[in-house]
């Protein structure tokens, strides 16, 4: 019982993360309807994107500072694959956008894999863990939890106090009156992106603070995405969140009972299962 | 195509049809008949529920509540291609060729899937017949996209002639185009009526919905407010007074002028 | 079949048998390799074509038919003792009651939803296998080499299974071009130009899809058989690696969806790149990352590929291009 809680706890913990990241692909569903099928390999960058600026260089900052620097690239990097890669397809058919940003995965992989090789790293990093009864949760995951949840909440006062935010929300409803109101509609699509990537990357980074990893990481936590994306609801932020939390949940308790090499097919049969059963997710669209 | 029949023979009966979209009540308890060889016109303001009742007869959509009796046949909630196959062909009001494919294609397309299930050769003939039947056929070799907005709407004919209907649904089909292709077109719906195909047809160009009419009814709200023949029609109150909602169209109606 | 009717059939024919037939007139090995892969990738793509150019689904899960097949036929040749053509056989049937089964279950999705759908399929197959013990878990299967005695030996071995690939992709070509010449097909192209259409028009689009996909799956099926029996090995990493089910779309898109002669062009030229990417030291590592760039530039600019394009500029040369 006692480790049930335990992985539980855990895993709740790694689920505010996995949704933090899930996030991002709702987003950039949500706003411009394009599946960002490149946010694995974003994801992957920020976890490499720590490791150097914090652990292996002459920077030497300290990882949670560091991950300030993992999210700002990462809004970068998302403008660029904007421009380059969704733009034109934006209104072309699904497939368009699907292939375009996939392309953009193989690159980034490829690229990836000649740089750094697929050994895996390692952050080295800790931030001893507090006791709670006979629990023990690890501190840098405890901080990963509170930094996702300091984000969302972020992110939320963004979208609905703020005036691109408000933008963001209007393009995402409608995108021509939002242009015919005056809005910038290809600044704010590339915004949205950015921010969708940035939250990748960001959550890249966290996992790195716990995990250990490789320029392949990024894939599993990106199918994690999807399979959160469709229980929440394509395009719901908050249904991310949920769907976060439901995974990481799912991911703890079940390894308690059966192997847990067996987790990934759950969740990938359930994947398949909610987008026949819902496609637009279990808790609606957006 | 189907002979001569007896013009009291009922081909199509809609029983109570509802059609609810969740809250929104888009066809509600329309019942009528249509017998065999009329044309019968569908008219009403926009967004009366005309096209929703075609989409509930040819299978888009299932009825919330009624039936449809085609040909003594059941078709409620049957699949679009079912009733097709049981020869019930219908245009949309958007055409919708098949871009990447010829215009030959599209209208063999047509007869190889629809009432007779021809296989490809017979098709091709039917097709070149039909083809000619509707003047398009110099053009059989042209992708159906380079087409302009009156040859799609024959392309579009075409193919749901080609799959030899007993009952042809037309959807505005003289919608965007100018007098002369108006007045192409009529001949065209009054040929097919000759070769003995019933006729069932929404239009928002009066004159020649009216012209080319046996009897015509009335959708408004998704109610079916008024029966009869084009001059009872064009003389109810009550549809006057549910196009004064749409004054250009009353207007219309009054005068009987053209587009 | 009335394709012998048409020029484009012939043309293909004729370069299919020729491209094939160089090994054996060379009698080299390099050449026979070479040409393996290219024939495999041209019956791989060929095979997509069917689901993806034709009827318009497009499948991102692909490879889960090469990697089933594959285990399968695997699975009866190593533990069971079978012989290779009735356990190629076998493989293309498990990958054909695999498409079956999920046809009927997720070709109801349209668009991008069935393309994710099919990552989570080949995701879902991928790690149940990795748990499967039948199979051999993570670690795969492995063949006795004294196998291949029973095929004459491990050289003579490579011929008959490059022959068997031979023939399969000349099988593929002509049933290409039997379904795009045929009624089926036009109910297919109907369903990929509109399916609401097609429905109206009296296309049974359920079975009609359910059906190219069951034949997009089974060719793959047996092709992964013959590869891995090559291999010597399989495991379920390499069976179902999600890059290559987007390589197998490159090709389509590369020479153009929907005509038989493009996807034979792509994968023809992709295989050729691919393979004088892989020798030379500067761009091993980056070989998936041009493929990523050339489907980029490909979406971008020449979305309907080299053979669409060809055939869109140059009227006359319709019926000879398809």
């Amino acid at each position: 019982m006692e480790q049930l809680v335990a992985s539980l706890a855990d895993g709740l913990l790694l689920g505010f993360v996995y949704g933090l990241s899930a996030m991002g692909l709702t987003l950039i569903f949500g706003v411009m309807d394009v599946i960002n099928l490149s946010h694995g390999p974003i994801i992957a960058l920020g976890m490499f994107g720590i490791f150097f600026i914090s652990g292996g260089t002459a920077f030497g900052l300290h990882p949670y500072v560091a991950l300030v620097l993992v999210a700002l690239l990462g809004l970068v990097f998302g403008f660029i694959v904007y421009f380059v890669a969704v733009h034109r397809v934006l209104d072309a058919p699904h497939l368009s956008s699907l292939l375009a940003t996939f392309s953009v995965n193989m690159m980034i992989i490829g690229v990836g894999t000649a740089l750094f090789t697929t050994s895996p790293r390692n952050l080295d990093f800790s931030m001893g863990s507090i006791q709670l009864g006979s629990i023990t949760l690890l501190g840098t995951r405890l901080i990963a939890a509170v930094i996702a949840i300091l984000v969302t909440a972020g992110l939320y006062l963004f979208l609905y106090r703020t005036p691109p935010g408000k933008a963001i929300r209007a393009v995402s409803n409608n995108r021509a009156a939002a242009e015919l109101m005056g809005i910038p509609s290809t600044q704010t699509l590339a915004l949205s992106f950015g921010i969708g990537t940035m939250l990748a990357a960001l959550s890249g980074g966290l996992i790195a603070t716990f995990f250990s990893f490789s320029i392949l990481s990024g894939t599993v936590y990106e199918l994690k995405s999807f399979v959160i994306v469709v229980l929440g609801g394509l395009g719901n932020p908050t249904g991310a969140l949920i769907g976060g939390l439901i995974l990481g949940a799912l991911e703890g308790i079940v390894p308690v009972f059966i192997p847990v090499s067996w987790v990934p097919v759950i969740e990938f049969v359930l994947f398949v299962l909610i987008l026949l059963v819902r496609p637009t997710g279990l808790m609606g669209g957006r | 195509m189907t002979g001569q029949q007896a013009e009291n023979d009922v081909i199509l009966q809609i029983k109570n049809v509802s059609k609810h979209f969740g809250g929104l009540v888009a066809v509600s308890e329309v019942t009528f008949d249509l017998p065999r060889g009329q044309i019968l016109g569908l008219i009403g303001p926009n967004g009366a529920g005309k096209t929703t009742l075609f989409n509930v007869i040819n299978g888009v959509y299932p009825p919330t509540e009624g039936r449809i009796i085609f040909r003594d046949t059941d078709v409620s909630g049957k699949q679009p291609y079912d009733v097709v196959h049981l020869g019930l062909a219908r245009t949309h009001q958007i055409v919708r060729p098949l871009n990447d494919l010829t215009v030959l294609e599209n209208v063999m397309a047509g007869a190889c899937y629809g009432h007779e299930q021809h296989p490809l050769r017979e098709a091709r003939e039917i097709a070149l017949e039909v083809l000619e039947f509707v003047g398009l056929v110099e053009r059989y070799d042209t992708l159906a996209s380079s087409l302009n907005v009156a040859q799609k709407k024959r392309l579009e004919m075409a193919r749901a002639l080609a799959a030899r209907p007993y009952l042809l649904l037309l959807d505005e089909v003289l919608a965007g185009l100018n007098p002369t292709e108006i007045a192409e077109m009529v001949q065209v719906v009054r040929k097919i009526r000759e070769q003995g195909v019933t006729i069932f047809i929404i239009e928002h160009v009066m004159h020649a919905l009216m012209n080319v009419s046996d009897r015509v009814i009335v959708l408004d709200y998704g109610e079916l407010i008024a029966e009869g023949t084009p001059e009872e029609i064009a003389d109810n109150p009550k549809v006057i007074e549910a196009y004064l909602g749409d004054p250009k169209l009353a207007e219309r109606l009054l005068r009987g002028e053209e587009d | 079949m009335n394709s012998w009717k048409y020029p484009a059939f012939w043309l293909t024919v004729v370069v299919v048998i020729v491209g094939g037939a160089v090994p054996y007139v060379t009698g080299s090995n390099t050449w026979r390799e070479n040409m393996f892969l290219i024939l495999l990738a041209i019956a791989l793509a060929s095979s997509l074509n069917i689901l993806l150019g034709y009827a318009g689904y497009v499948s991102f899960g692909h490879i889960v038919f090469f990697g089933l097949g594959g285990y399968v036929g695997f699975y009866l040749i190593a533990e069971q003792a079978w012989s290779l053509w009735p356990a190629t056989l076998a493989g293309g049937v498990a990958a054909g009651i695999l498409a079956l089964l999920l046809g009927l279950a997720i070709l109801r999705l349209r668009g991008a939803y069935f393309a994710l759908a099919t990552i989570g399929v080949n995701e879902a197959v991928r790690t149940f296998i990795n748990n499967f013990d039948l199979f051999g878990g993570p670690i795969g299967l492995e063949l006795n080499f004294s196998v291949y005695r029973d095929y004459g030996g491990p050289a003579t071995m490579q011929w008959i299974t490059y022959s068997t690939v031979f023939a399969l992709t000349l099988l593929v070509v002509i049933v290409s071009y039997g379904i795009k010449f045929s009624r089926f097909g036009l109910g297919l192209m109907a369903i990929r130009e509109d399916e609401d259409a097609a429905m109206v028009m009296g296309v049974r689009t359920p079975m009609a899809k359910t059906m190219a996909y069951v034949l997009s799956a089974i060719v793959p099926g047996m092709l992964g058989v013959i590869f891995f029996f090559r291999n010597s090995s399989v495991e379920p990493h390499e069976a179902f690696r999600l890059h290559r089910s987007i390589e197998m779309i490159v090709m389509v898109m590369l020479g153009g969806q929907g005509t038989v002669l493009g996807p034979l062009f792509g994968a023809a030229t992709y295989e050729a790149l691919r393979g004088y990417l892989l020798t030379s030291p500067l761009f091993k590592d980056l070989q998936l990352a041009l493929a990523g760039l050339l489907l980029l530039l490909i979406i971008l600019f020449v979305p309907s590929g080299v053979i669409g394009w060809l055939r869109g500029r140059f009227r006359r040369l319709w019926r000879v291009l398809e």
